[in-house]
């Protein structure tokens, strides 16, 4: 089932276009990367999703309405550029927030007490953020982010910032949450998180989207038939495949990669290298999605 | 709670529990409080006494000097040398030498003194030889000392209203000069100590980028009338403690100050007896005389019109000018780039204090009146009017006229706020902000 939906969404500034007829369908209880390079219109479209700024034209939709101002409390929004009232304490801060989006003041202080202590933060409820190194910040402004239990959250570069012990822990509950029927849209241009934690990825440059779906399908569509080989023996091209790469391994073995020439699949690929050579192991080679991205990219460079 | 009841709260809360609240709401009226007691206590101490010693070569001024609260005077013995001497010494405060006088052409007197002597000391000498030239001429001339003395007038006058009821009101203009300046400048003051503010609480929601934490779930307009409001509040709280704290003070003060008034007085009258002189009498007319005075002033003020004036124009000036100084702060990113603009939104307002003074010539003027229409020069202009009576037409409509004006302001300062306050290093000018004011969303 589908929580979001973005149709045909463009907008321009001034000086250029920000994004040009970007349409999105992200499915609930997923874990959603909007991937793309600085400046390709991420953040425009989160702005937009939130009704920060207005598009030109073309519709989102959250669960099927139209999102208007009020529907926009059911977002949870974390923005790149990280703020909070320096000179004010931490439980104050996020009691004002929280009220802001509507909780009750006794809802709220329930809330901000199991945060606290979830975060590790609660002996630190009664300092200033000023007093606070970045990360604790950090948490402090996730803790604002989910605190009023939004539907979809949206997470704009959540990682920076932190060390990876806290990195863990917020990826922990971001897994957490959505167990507990949160859908989070990731963007981010860190793809190890993104190959750990999206299940669906959309990928944004120059203001179009050009690619967008599973993680898993993307990886499977990106395949080109390459393989890698350990084997004892000697290895030459033929007609069916060409060798990408080789080299030595400890054991005495040799490692190649090879990538199939043919569309008849792995199993005639077998078929030929066993002829030449004896075959240790067989590994179809995926590409991550760092690969993905830096090839389509580039691509998109080039035309 | 609403929103906006939220975000004043917070607004409020967090600068009235800052030390700094605390410190100028406590501090300002110790300072207020220790100048009144320096001014009642220079006061009743009055000047130093000056001891000034004459050489008088002409011989006319024998009984024109006399020593007095102000000078001690003594006429030297001695020669002119001697008693520069005696100067340099540091026996006297100066020396006056009077060489000898051509009435006609009266050239060559000198105060010699040991630093540089005040103006007001000069003048008293300058006159008292002035005076007596002046009267010898008049008796050369031939006119008898008695028709001299009947020369001398004393006018006082007395100034009376005739307002349109017919109704006949002594008036005094020092009383509505003061009241008016009073709250002029507190209207004045009050605009520019939390406009600043409004300024920088703006800026720093924009730098610290918790704006767009926030705006998802506030819009932009509630956010700057909540800023706006709320940093009223605190303007207000700290205004009627200053108001409180002062008068407070200020009876303390006072009370100790009148004691050493009293004694003072008592003093005085001892030596008048002494003197066999009854200056009681003559202290009670003047007494009575001031007291009159005084009432007649407050009392040609008509004083709840000037209350709800004030609070008028207080709250509209600031939020017009609140309005703009959100605006300001909302399109630039730092303090600093603010400067640019906070000069022509503050122009209006520091030329109304300027022309104050043209105002108070002619309180019901053109200047006057146009002035007191413009809403951004009004609740100063108009202040300063207030307390001399104006037409109640005018005082409706400059309000009118004011109302429209924050309204207005507030709309322009909302339109580009909505824009600014998402606005990252964009350089700004006057031409964007036309942009963002006319911008559909």
């Amino acid at each position: 089932m589908e929580l979001l939906r973005v149709e045909n969404i463009s907008k321009s500034y001034s000086s250029h276009q920000a994004l040009r007829d970007v349409s999105l369908s992200i499915p609930k209880g997923s874990i959603f990367g909007l991937l793309g390079p600085n400046g390709a219109g991420k953040t425009t479209l989160i702005r937009i999703i939130t009704r920060i700024i207005e598009q030109d034209s073309g519709e989102a939709y959250l669960n099927g309405i139209k999102i208007t101002p009020e529907l926009v409390r059911m977002i949870g929004y974390l923005p790149e550029e990280r703020g909070l009232y320096k000179k004010m304490k931490v439980g104050e801060q996020l009691l004002y927030l929280a009220r802001l989006k509507g909780l009750s003041r006794k809802e709220a202080v329930e809330k901000i007490k199991f945060w606290l202590n979830r975060l590790e933060l609660t002996e630190w409820s009664n300092k200033t953020i000023e007093d606070l190194s970045k990360g604790m910040a950090q948490k402090v402004q996730f803790i604002a982010t989910v605190l009023h239990e939004p539907e979809l959250i949206i997470l704009d570069e959540p990682f920076s910032g932190f060390d990876p012990i806290n990195a863990n822990l917020i990826k922990d509950e971001i897994l957490r949450l959505r167990e507990n029927g949160a859908t989070i849209i990731f963007s981010t241009h860190r793809m190890e998180s993104v190959e750990e934690l999206c299940d669906h990825i959309a990928l944004i440059n120059k203001s179009q989207k050009i690619l967008d779906g599973k993680k898993i399908d993307i990886k499977n569509d990106h395949k080109d038939g390459t393989f890698i080989i350990n084997y004892s023996g000697t290895l030459v091209p033929a007609a069916d495949f060409e060798i990408v790469s080789t080299s030595k391994l400890e054991n005495g073995l040799t490692e190649s990669i090879v990538k199939d020439k043919t569309p008849d699949g792995p199993n005639n690929l077998v078929k030929v290298l066993v002829n030449q050579v004896e075959i240790h192991s067989f590994i179809e080679k995926v590409p991550s999605i760092n690969e993905i991205f830096i090839s389509k990219v580039k691509g998109e460079d080039h035309e | 709670m609403n929103k906006i009841g939220l975000i004043i709260a917070r607004e409020y809360i967090s600068r009235v529990k800052k030390k700094s609240f605390l410190v100028m709401t406590l501090l300002a009226p110790v300072l207020f409080g220790g100048f009144f007691f320096i001014v009642g206590w220079t006061a009743t101490k009055g000047i130093d006494t000056k001891t000034i010693q004459i050489v008088d070569n002409s011989g006319m001024f024998g009984e024109v000097f006399v020593s007095d609260s102000e000078m001690e005077i003594v006429f030297a013995t001695n020669s002119l040398d001697a008693a520069k001497e005696q100067v340099q010494k540091g026996d006297f405060d100066g020396l006056l030498f009077i060489p000898e006088l051509d009435i006609d052409n009266p050239q060559g007197v000198i105060l010699y003194s040991p630093n540089n002597p005040s103006i007001g000391l000069v003048k008293t000498l300058g006159r008292k030889i002035e005076a007596e030239i002046e009267e010898i001429k008049l008796r050369r001339s031939g006119i008898q000392q008695e028709v001299l003395d009947g020369l001398k007038a004393d006018v006082n006058i007395s100034t009376i209203n005739l307002s349109g009821t017919g109704e006949e009101k002594e008036s005094s203009s020092v009383g509505a000069t003061a009241v008016g300046y009073i709250a002029a400048f507190m209207i004045y003051m009050f605009i520019f100590i939390y406009g600043t503010q409004i300024l920088r609480g703006v800026v720093e929601e924009k730098t610290t980028r918790i704006i767009e934490v926030i705006i998802s779930s506030v819009k932009p307009f509630q956010l700057m009338m909540g800023k706006v409001i709320g940093v009223a509040g605190v303007g207000l709280s700290q205004f009627i403690l200053w108001i409180i704290l002062t008068m407070g003070i200020s009876a303390v003060v006072g009370n100790i100050f009148f004691d050493g008034a009293e004694n003072m007085k008592q003093q005085q009258a001892q030596q008048m007896d002494q003197m066999d002189i009854p200056q009681d009498e003559m202290q009670q007319e003047l007494n009575e005389d001031l007291m009159s005075k005084v009432t007649g002033a407050v009392s040609s003020i008509n004083i709840p019109l000037v209350v709800f004036s004030f609070l008028f124009y207080f709250l509209t000036g600031y939020l017009l000018y609140g309005a703009l100084f959100a605006a300001i702060g909302s399109a630039v990113d730092s303090d600093a780039d603010a400067q640019q603009f906070m000069l022509p939104v503050t122009l209006p307002l520091i030329g109304a204090i300027i022309m104050l003074g043209a105002v108070l010539n002619d309180p019901n003027g053109s200047l006057a009146f146009w002035m007191s229409m413009i809403p951004f020069t009004s609740p100063v202009i108009m202040m300063m009017r207030v307390p001399f009576g104006v037409p109640l037409w005018e005082l409706g409509l400059s309000m009118v006229l004011m109302i429209v004006g924050f309204i207005f302001t507030i709309w322009l300062a909302s339109r580009i706020y909505r824009i600014g306050i998402l606005m990252h290093g964009t350089k700004v000018n006057y031409k964007t902000l036309g942009k963002w004011i006319m911008q559909k969303n």
